[in-house]
């Protein structure tokens, strides 16, 4: 059975996401937009890496939590607290009212479905532009800060404000994962013909975790805005949700971690590759997720588990 | 406990079940026996809800659980194996019959409580397997056990829903003789309250270990009634032998 603990390489792994506060001051909104995009692959792992959900159209939900956030902050409030889990209730629902499409398909269909879905809001959200800016965006508010701490030009408020929510999330999923709830999300991901036969209600529990998974990416999509202050379409694009089930691959479905270190590993490398080659910059990541892919097919984190394994 | 009233299924041209009358009282042991195409598992499928009759009856008890879906079926008290392996590999052994008492318990929608605080859901798992010589592998992942251990997990996952009537589809199916004797001690050592079919085509373990048998060809019931019986019935030694023998 599962150890519900923090063990201690994760303790020493989180203690490690305070070092760019100290080490790294000037890439603190690197960090934020990294964390954020953690955040949103965790969401993912929740029904692809746990559930076996593939989803290509992830971003719609993180797009729902931003536009959400940015509407409040735009036209009614600008504390982010009560906005952010507004904007995460808004992507909840919207992920539970889908749940009772999607999860009656797998596979291609699925994939198609979802891709789907995601093209439809991003062409509403285009189409809306009274009300999201359409293709100019989301602009004219501020979100001054958070818990009377100002977001700086420096990133240092807004990394805080990202990791926290990352770290609350992470724990909130860990307790899922590690739940009888999570076992049952295994049991349908090893073996989902089985499951009606010891009573399992496969497409409850795949509702239940399609719509907690939309509300993480709604909590991911509000951090961005508050700490943007704007929103573009781009947040509901296929590229943000083909870029996070990369990231998801990269690192490791199915391990909690494996979207944290892909978006490490993802949002560093592009940030590097664009600086050193900005024109030509995604023939360096292509051939880092081939070679990834081509040596460690289940992710750093799949590869890392497998050589302890070996070496055991 | 257990009866089909007039149970029909066809494959498009293909009758895979005819008018199928079955009544299984509480406790006893029924074997099903037939050639290969008879329609066994297709009656297993029928009757827990994996395939969809064309018309026709299915009761559990005194309900009509005709329409109802596989999974509440099995809340009802109806379970199954399967004749291939259907287990969940990356699972441990404890880990998927504790899964399987959540279930029942009505525990596993429960995500805010962590796996340990379900101690007696994981006790109960741990018996059930001690109780099927699991008791070793426990904790070993599904994929690593041997083919044995296997069908054995798989009677653990349908008993730890606890029955009321338990569908065994070839359960020693790919087990060695000497084993599947074991195998078949272990499910005549279940409770006698539980009402248990099984198909099976080994005939030295249907005459040990069935009460009852029903013979089935071409999805009809042949003929149903004690070993000795059957033995003795004349179509019965034509369907498995020829005509010659049965003369």
């Amino acid at each position: 059975m599962a150890n519900v603990k923090l063990n201690p390489l994760e303790v020493v792994f989180w203690l490690c996401t305070l070092l760019p506060f100290v080490l790294a001051p000037s890439y603190l909104s690197l960090a934020s937009q990294i964390a954020i995009t953690a955040l949103f692959a965790l969401s993912l792992d929740l029904i692809l890496g746990y559930a076996g959900i593939v989803s290509l159209g992830h971003a719609a939900f993180f797009g729902v939590g931003a536009y959400v956030a940015g509407l409040i902050a735009k036209h009614y409030w600008t504390e982010p607290i009560s906005a952010l889990l507004l904007s995460g209730l808004a992507a909840g629902i919207l992920g539970y009212a889908l749940s009772h499409i999607v999860v009656r398909f797998r596979h291609l269909a699925l994939i198609m479905l979802t891709m789907g879905f995601g093209l439809l809001l991003a062409e509403a959200a285009n189409s809306a532009s009274d009300i999201t800016g359409g293709a100019d965006g989301l602009q004219g508010f501020r979100v001054p800060g958070v818990l009377g701490f100002g977001f700086d030009m420096f990133g240092r408020t807004a990394y805080a404000y990202s990791l926290a929510l990352l770290f609350l999330c992470f724990l909130v999923c860990r307790r899922i994962i590690h739940s009888p709830f999570g076992l049952a999300l295994r049991g349908i991901r090893e073996n989902a013909t089985r499951m009606p036969a010891i009573g399992a209600p496969n497409l409850a529990h795949l509702r239940k975790a399609y719509t907690m998974a939309a509300m993480f990416a709604g909590l991911a999509g509000a951090a961005l805005t508050h700490t943007t202050s704007t929103v573009s379409l781009e947040v509901l694009s296929f590229g943000r949700s083909a870029d996070v089930l990369v990231i998801l691959i990269l690192g490791g479905a199915g391990r909690l971690y494996g979207g944290i270190i892909g978006a490490i590993i993802y949002m560093v490398a592009r940030d590097q590759f664009s600086g050193v080659n900005p024109q030509y910059w995604y023939f360096w990541i292509g051939l880092l997720l081939v070679t990834v892919v081509m040596l460690l097919p289940n992710g750093v984190l799949g590869g890392l588990s497998a050589l302890h394994k070996k070496r055991q | 406990m257990l009866s089909t009233k007039n149970v029909n299924k066809k494959f498009g041209s293909l009758v895979v079940a005819e008018d199928i009358n079955l009544s299984l009282p509480r406790g006893v042991r029924y074997a099903l026996i037939g050639p290969n195409g008879a329609g066994k598992t297709t009656l297993i499928n029928l009757i827990t809800g994996m395939v969809a009759p064309d018309s026709g009856e299915i009761l559990l008890g005194d309900e009509n659980i005709t329409h109802l879906q596989p999974h509440r079926r099995v809340r009802r008290g109806l379970a199954r194996t399967f004749q291939i392996n259907s287990l969940f590999p990356h699972l441990s052994a404890l880990e998927s019959v504790t899964l399987s008492v959540l279930e029942r318990e009505g525990h596993a929608h429960n995500w805010w409580r962590a796996l340990p605080s379900f101690s007696a859901a994981t006790d109960e798992a741990a018996s059930i397997l001690t109780s099927l010589n699991l008791q070793k592998n426990l904790n070993r992942e599904t994929r690593e056990l041997a083919y044995g251990q296997q069908r054995l997990l798989e009677i653990a996952l349908a008993l730890a829903t606890r029955p009321r009537v338990l569908l065994l589809d070839e359960p020693a199916a790919g087990v060695p003789k000497g084993e599947s004797a074991e195998l078949f001690a272990a499910v005549e050592g279940l409770s006698s309250e539980l009402t248990v079919l099984f198909i099976e085509h080994d005939m030295e373990v249907v005459f040990r270990f069935a009460s009852r048998i029903l013979v089935m060809v071409g999805g009809r019931i042949l003929v149903e009634g004690p070993p000795q019986e059957i033995a003795r019935d004349a179509r019965v030694r034509e369907v498995y032998l020829g005509t010659a023998h049965a003369a």
